[in-house]
């Protein structure tokens, strides 16, 4: 268990600012997931973590200790990578032993640990087994168990869920949750699916051409977006802007609702220009403009009364509106 | 029309398009192993048209023959060390060859190089550079005071006679052989570590493995196959190799220091003129090839593809 800091670190690829100045502090203990779109930095910065990139500038800090010339055999971290990176040529139970034998632990230390690790991901019985011998969710459990047999401080995930199906990456997301609790590592997830994110992490960073954009809770991040790229990238569908003289007017599609259903005063109407309409069996997504801006509303399925190519009141609660500059940042009033 | 639907078949066509290879094969593969086969339980030679069989003499008379044992013996020992050395080196080149650094198409470039040149004109040219007299090599030598001087390391001799010692002749010619396989073994360790999934090799940094652990435990098994194929190759290569030695040394000094199979054929063969003894010594490569291949093969199997 650790804290990780990250002071004003920077990576440079030739002339790609990959990392381009990051602040951030992880917690102890924390699940901080760190989303963006893809190219955003995000497996960069994890990899500056580990110790498998040098920062061009800045310093990375774990348990107080800068850590930038230590290589990542030291700096008591584990990695579940994308691809597991399981050794192909090791039986499942030889790869989770690897980090010991390095460490020089004995036999029968090794061999209940690993079971100790095997048992917690449910795998005890694939252990004489080669990876190409399991599915992608046994390995994807292999991997963890792997980073996890030495009880690092800080465990590093790049997109660990990313090769399973939808099925099976839905109980995953649960369990890992769960089990990161349990053992209270302090854990980064890298991640693009924004519904992960939003489930694993108990902050979010959310990342975009090599800076952080906002650090927060799931809640925070949603209902207080810090700027334009935060509250388009969060949400589906994302939250809708209209300009108005030189502010930018946010609202999400769910508090977007026919004038009929607010009876609150204190609400902003507007004139919606009804395009189509989606059914998606719970709820029915309109698509329409307010001048030239498009704009999305998130009903219940139950309120059908909307047509397409209709005009039709829409209003907004003054409490869940979120105004921008010009510049895309957050304008509080 | 009807010729058009013909060659439309899939196995008329396939006849035709492979039947150059088998020609070579059959003529230039076939026809000589199996008329060397029975040469080699014959009494033909050159000079006499006669062709009589006589069962398994000449393998007998070879056996018996203290040439054909030395040479047996130097064509392991060639093998083997150059092979060893052909893998060590080009494993080291290749680590240097697959890293980023400055000039890397160069030096590329140049561990290349001898794959381009003809054997014979390579092997030439190291034949000037072991000169009993002129060497390049033992001038060196001579300038650094290792050579030519009372009490200087590798004596007082004004050369070394690189070709005109045992010892040193068949260490030469591993030398100028391993030379010349380099090339080809970097080449398919590098396409060899290129196939390693990058991520791996970063798992095993996380999990702590230094250098050696990392070469050992993770490196070497996934090469294995690929290492198989490299020996298999430079075993081919070398066994059967005969330029080397023939333009170098021609199987000596006397006792015969340097003779090998192959050269040792060609020299009974062609030059003695007695080519059912030469086809009974190249016979020799037959089983012991065979055999090798077989291991090779069936170690490359069992490695784990990735």
């Amino acid at each position: 268990m650790a804290r990780v800091e990250l002071i004003r670190v920077k990576k440079y690829f030739d002339r790609v600012r990959a990392v381009d100045g990051v602040d951030l502090e992880i917690r102890d203990g924390e699940f901080l997931a760190l989303l963006g779109p893809s190219g955003g930095g995000k497996t960069t910065l994890m990899r500056l973590i580990a110790g498998l990139e040098k920062p061009t500038e800045g310093q990375i800090i774990i348990d107080g200790e800068v850590v930038n010339e230590v290589p990542p055999r030291s700096r008591g971290i584990a990695m579940v990578f994308q691809s597991y990176a399981l050794y192909p040529h090791k039986t499942v139970f030889k790869n989770i032993a690897f980090p010991l034998v390095v460490e020089g632990l004995k036999k029968q230390e090794i061999r209940k640990k690993v079971e100790w690790a095997a048992g917690l991901l449910h795998i005890g019985h694939l252990l004489d087994r080669l990876p190409s011998q399991i599915s992608g969710g046994e390995r994807q459990r292999v991997a963890i168990a792997r980073a996890l047999v030495r009880r690092p401080r800080v465990l590093l995930m790049d997109e660990p869920l990313s090769n399973l199906d939808a099925k099976v990456r839905h109980t995953a997301r649960e369990e890992l949750k769960l089990f990161q609790r349990g053992i209270g590592v302090t854990a980064i997830y890298v991640t693009h699916d924004q519904t992960e994110a939003m489930g694993l992490g108990d902050r979010i960073a959310i990342m975009n051409e090599g800076r952080i954009r906002q650090v927060g809770t799931p809640d925070e991040i949603y209902n207080e977006p810090a700027d334009t790229f935060v509250a388009g990238f969060v949400g589906i569908p994302p939250m809708n802007f209209i300009e108005q003289d030189d502010l930018i007017v946010g609202f999400r599609p769910e508090t977007f609702l026919p004038s009929e259903l607010i009876s609150d005063k204190d609400a902003q109407r507007f004139r919606l220009k009804v395009e189509r309409v989606e059914n998606l069996g719970s709820n029915r997504l309109i698509y329409g403009t307010i001048g030239k801006d498009k704009v999305i509303s998130n009903l219940s399925s139950r309120f059908n009364s909307i047509k397409e190519g209709e005009e039709h009141d829409f209003s907004v609660l003054s409490q869940d509106i979120r105004y921008f500059g010009k510049d895309g940042a957050r304008i509080k009033r | 029309m009807r010729v058009k639907y013909r060659l439309e078949q899939e196995g008329v066509l396939a006849l035709l398009l492979l039947l150059p290879v088998l020609l070579y094969v059959v003529l230039l593969v076939g026809v000589p192993f199996i008329m060397s086969f029975v040469y080699s339980f014959s009494n033909v030679t050159a000079g006499n048209p006669e062709f009589r069989l006589v069962g398994i003499k000449n393998f007998i008379d070879i056996i018996g023959d203290k040439v054909f044992q030395k040479s047996l013996g130097n064509t392991f020992i060639f093998t083997l060390v150059s092979v060893v050395l052909v893998i060590v080196l080009s494993h080291i080149l290749a680590e240097v060859l697959i890293r980023e650094f400055r000039g890397k198409w160069f030096v590329r470039f140049l561990v290349l190089l001898p794959w381009t040149a003809p054997i014979a004109l390579g092997t030439i040219g190291y034949l000037w550079f072991l000169d009993s007299v002129f060497s390049p090599i033992d001038w060196l030598l001579r300038s650094l005071g290792l050579l030519g001087k009372p009490g200087a390391i590798l004596g007082p001799m004004t050369n070394m006679y690189w070709l005109g010692v045992p010892g040193l002749a068949m260490a030469s010619v591993i030398m100028v052989h391993v030379w010349r396989l380099l090339p080809l073994g970097t080449m398919i360790l590098i396409a060899g570590m290129n196939s390693i999934p990058k991520e791996v090799i970063e798992a095993s940094h996380i999990d702590g493995a230094g250098y050696f652990r990392r070469l050992f435990h993770i490196n070497l098994p996934l090469l294995y196959p690929v290492i198989g194929v490299t020996v298999l190759f430079a075993t081919l290569f070398t066994f059967t190799d005969m330029t080397v030695v023939w333009v170098l040394t021609k199987g000596g000094p006397p006792p015969h220091s340097t003779q090998v199979l192959a050269s040792l054929a060609f020299l009974r063969g062609i030059h003695g003129g007695d080519l059912a003894q030469g086809a009974a010594i190249a016979l020799f490569f037959f089983p012991v090839l065979s055999g090798i291949a077989a291991i090779v093969l069936s170690l490359v199997k069992k490695a784990v593809v990735i």
